[in-house]
């Protein structure tokens, strides 16, 4: 404790209470801000200037909690920081910092409560405020839901502005000129006389002072990096093979491991026969581990083999473990006593559709696999003291937890260091990898373990995004679209996901029914039925998680809807939308696309909307069908996230959302067989590749309210928008991803 | 077994059926070839042999027959490649876990073929996958290097 103090007393913890005191966010419930956590690991001579920043002798260091899963949260986040801080991010160092309950996420506890994203009532607003004191209780340090850039937007806006203000105010100390004659730029402090004081010099002095808490945000109008092309801070280490991510760590005496688990999810281990694959070069110890073996060995290749090798002795899944029979029970999910929510229900659905002539549809999803092309790898160190877990995760804090409960060690003790991830789209969301690892070095003491996964094993023990079926009605009338009766049935990721954190799930899961519910039309006959499927395999959430399928399931229903009545999908659209960013993402999307105008022969546009994450995304896609089948001509996008702090890179997670979308919608899909996923590598789940990629033309507008994330919301829209153009151009209304069950691609 | 990798020789002593990868990453420490699949599926682990672009995953170590090239090899930090220029220019890394094997693919390509129709581009960069989607980058990164290198 001697030594915490002692740094404590001349380092400077500001920020907190300039956050804490209610700039960014409502405080009626709690006070303080807690302890800096950067304060413990203090070296001599350095300063940690709030939660996000630390200066000693040799600069800056900006702390970017919110994970990098190929999003560009860490660069975002340091500028957000240098933007008030008046420095340049390419002299800073990034470090993602400890696990914290200071870091936690204050935003995404809103997204699994039913509040639409477009409702400003006092219920929402409430409902809100007890998402940010929950997070903050829970001190959940967590990335996930689009939320890096709408949670940290003024915290580190304001961490970087207190840091700035308290620099000046040692200035101001050490030359008694008062503060209007002092600005900032790049690292340093101008003098009058234009003689520059740099930060770096004046950390020391600015510990020992009280620090400055009142401080004024800029003005967009004044902003240097936000609002125009950023770099990436990211671009030349990953254009040059430089970047480390977990796989690629090294350490003096590490060893690699890998492990093989009963692919028949959950079935567990009965036992196995090492005794080829002990003889095996370079193979230092096979040990079972929990579900199934572990191999260490000297290098990656030989882990792998030794661990084919190994005969295991598997046990029966428990759960159901034939796809037809999976679906089966997601069909019978349809009754009362399932029924999980029923969020939207205006006018009288019943009523209406007695006597309309009823348009029936039955849609249906595909599990899918998250398949970050990084398969899941981690390094551990366990002594007598500590656990080191070096890893790309979305969730350090219960990695911290759950290592504790695995090891009986004090959270205190076990170090959690966030890295680049080679991709997640939700499945770092997950921990069971690192578990694994954790068991290991339990039997491996004292010895740095890389563990890394076979791409088969990350296939067939991924924790993927649900199936789904939707069965709906509706009717038109008058040309116009009258009635929308939508029921969806899935398990909840809720449920699965939760329970794998420790945490309960209390009411009905909003992700079942996720940018299906919640979207800004007023159709005079409206209802969205969740059912709820009784929990069969481990499931989790996927890039834009419930509005990944349901995007498909209502604006397949939707497009459905308008030519049943005549009505242009467009038109009718805007005709039945209220919310006005919304409009204007369709306006800009038909006027993109030249919406109406001939495409000629065999050529087809399809529209969708999905307002998902609090983003309004409209796509449209042009197709041709040709002989040898559909080719995907263009595309077009227009989203609103309200202010678009970096528009390159805006773009790039709208282009890469579509293509994520597209890909998945036209050849992906997990299906089982006596539990064991069927698609173990990269051959049987492709995606999109180059040669099938479309242009891809992207708007973004900023008529939104609140500043949104885009890392997700560009995802949803895309599959529907490609079905509903196949059936433009070839009149076939397909309702069942993957879309190549039933038409071929180019 | 000796093997020459960006310029340097190295006498490894491994299995002939060990995939240049694995020498790579593990046993020579160079880790910008990357294991995204291990069966020539996601082009994440391409190098070059002797200039040529080869997935890495899948030769054996035994059945290399020249010098090869990684991304360390092609071009650094301080002293880029133009085609890690372009891919810098044009910020086309997302998550940049396929980025090293697309930029190799994408050299090599670029070196027997200096000026490529777009469907030639399409057809020689669609065997490495990016799950992140930066394909709209990735082809117009390749048509800014190709103009690059031209005016070399």
């Amino acid at each position: 404790m001697g030594r915490v103090k002692t740094i404590a007393r001349r380092s400077f913890l500001i920020g907190s209470a300039a956050i804490a005191g209610g700039v960014a966010f409502g405080t009626y419930l709690y006070k303080r801000e807690g302890t800096n956590p950067l304060l413990a690991d203090l070296g001599p001579g350095q300063t940690a200037i709030t939660p996000y920043v630390i200066i000693d002798a040799n600069g800056v260091t900006l702390i970017t909690p919110r994970a990098d899963v190929g999003q560009g949260a860490w660069s975002m986040q340091a500028y957000l920081i240098a933007e008030e801080l008046d420095i340049d991010p390419a002299t800073a160092t990034l470090s993602p910092g400890p696990a914290s309950a200071i870091y936690y996420n204050g935003v995404v506890g809103a997204e699994a409560m039913p509040i639409a994203a477009t409702s400003d009532t006092l219920l929402a607003r409430t409902g809100r405020s007890a998402a940010d004191v929950m997070g903050k209780l829970m001190g959940l340090h967590i990335t996930g839901g689009s939320t890096t850039v709408p949670d940290m937007y003024d915290r580190l806006r304001m961490a970087g502005a207190v840091a700035r203000e308290t620099l000046i105010k040692a200035a101001m100390a050490q030359t008694g000129l008062p503060r209007d004659q002092l600005s900032t730029e790049n690292g340093c402090i101008v003098l009058p006389d234009g003689l520059k004081l740099e930060y770096i010099d004046l950390a020391a002095a600015a510990a020992e002072i009280e620090p400055v808490q009142d401080v004024t945000l800029r003005d967009p109008s004044e902003w240097r990096y936000l609002g125009k092309p950023i770099k990436r801070t990211d671009m030349v280490a990953k254009s040059t093979g430089t970047q480390t991510y977990g796989i690629d760590m090294q350490m003096e005496g590490m060893v690699i491991a890998t492990t093989r688990t009963n692919p028949a999810i959950g079935g567990g281990m009965v036992g196995f026969d090492a005794e080829t694959a002990r003889t095996m070069r370079g193979v230092q110890a096979v040990m079972p581990i929990t579900g199934g073996i572990a191999v260490v060995a000297d290098n990656t290749w030989r882990a792998f083999q030794a661990a084919q090798a190994v005969e295991c002795d598997w046990g029966p899944s428990p759960y159901i473990g034939d796809s037809a029979d999976q679906f089966a029970a997601v069909a019978a999910s349809f009754t009362d006593e399932m029924q999980d929510s029923r969020f939207k229900d205006e006018g009288d659905v019943v009523a209406a559709l007695e006597g309309a002539q009823v348009i029936n549809a039955e849609y249906r999803i595909p599990y899918l696999a998250h398949a970050p092309l990084e398969p899941m790898s981690v390094v551990v160190k366990l002594t007598q003291t500590r656990l080191d877990i070096w890893t790309g995760t979305q969730i350090p804090r219960f990695v911290q937890a759950n290592a504790a409960k695995l090891t009986g060690m004090d959270a205190d003790d076990i170090h959690v260091h966030v890295l680049m991830s080679g991709g997640s789209f939700g499945r770092r969301l997950e921990d069971d990898y690192i578990a694994q690892a954790v068991e290991i070095a339990m039997q491996l003491p004292d010895t740095p373990i890389k563990m890394v996964w076979q791409r088969e094993e990350d296939f067939t023990h991924d924790f993927p995004r649900p199936l789904a079926i939707a069965r709906a009605k509706g009717s038109t009338r008058d040309g116009q679209v009258d009635t929308f009766d939508l029921a969806i049935a899935a398990p909840s990721v809720a449920e699965s996901s939760l329970a794998r954190l420790g945490q309960p799930a209390i009411g009905p899961d909003v992700a079942i029914v996720a940018g299906a519910w919640d979207q800004p039309f007023h159709i005079p006959n409206y209802r969205v039925t969740g059912y709820r499927t009784p929990a069969m395999l481990p499931i989790s959430s996927w890039r834009s998680v419930g509005a990944s399928g349901n995007g498909f399931l209502h604006e397949s229903f939707v497009d459905e809807l308008c030519h049943a009545a005549g009505a242009d999908p467009l038109a009718e659209r805007l005709r039945l939308c209220w919310h006005d960013p919304s409009r204007k993402v369709l306006e800009a999307v038909g006027e993109m696309s030249d919406w109406g105008s001939d495409l000629g022969p065999n050529r087809g546009r399809g529209l969708a909307f999905t307002l998902a994450f609090g983003v309004p995304v409209a796509e449209v896609v042009e197709v041709t069908s040709t002989d040898a089948g559909i080719r995907i001509d263009k595309v077009f996008v227009a989203a609103d996230v309200g202010r678009v702090l970096d528009p390159l890179n805006f773009e790039a997670q709208l282009q890469g959302a579509v293509i994520f979308g597209l890909g998945h919608a036209m050849n992906c899909e997990l299906t089982y067989q006596d539990g064991i996923a069927q698609q173990d590598n990269f051959h049987a789940y492709e995606g999109l590749r180059l040669y099938q990629t479309p242009e891809i033309t992207v708007r973004g507008l900023e008529n939104g309210d609140k500043i949104k994330g885009i890392g997700e919301p560009g995802v949803p829209p895309a599959a529907p928008a490609l079905a509903n153009a196949i059936f433009a151009a070839t009149g076939k209304r397909i309702r069942e991803l993957p879309l190549s069950k039933s038409v071929d691609f180019v | 077994m000796k093997l020459t990798v960006n310029g340097t020789s190295h006498e490894v002593d491994i299995e002939d059926d060990m995939p240049l990868l694995w020498v790579l990453r593990d046993e020579l420490g160079i880790t910008g070839p990357k294991y995204g699949c291990g069966i020539a599926q996601c082009g994440a682990c391409t190098v070059h042999v002797d200039g040529i672009a080869v997935r890495s995953c899948q030769l054996a170590a035994g059945d290399v027959d020249g010098d090869i090239t990684t991304i360390e090899g092609l071009g650094t930090p301080s002293a880029l490649h133009a085609v890690q220029e372009a891919w810098i220019d044009l910020q086309v890394a997302q998550c940049g876990y396929c980025q090293a094997g697309q930029i190799m693919q994408a050299a090599s390509f670029l070196d027997l073929n200096p000026t490529p129709t777009d469907d030639q581009i399409d057809a020689a960069m669609s065997g490495n996958l990016c799950r992140c989607g930066s394909y709209p980058r990735i082809r117009a990164a390749v048509k800014t290097a190709a103009t690059k290198l031209k005016g070399v």
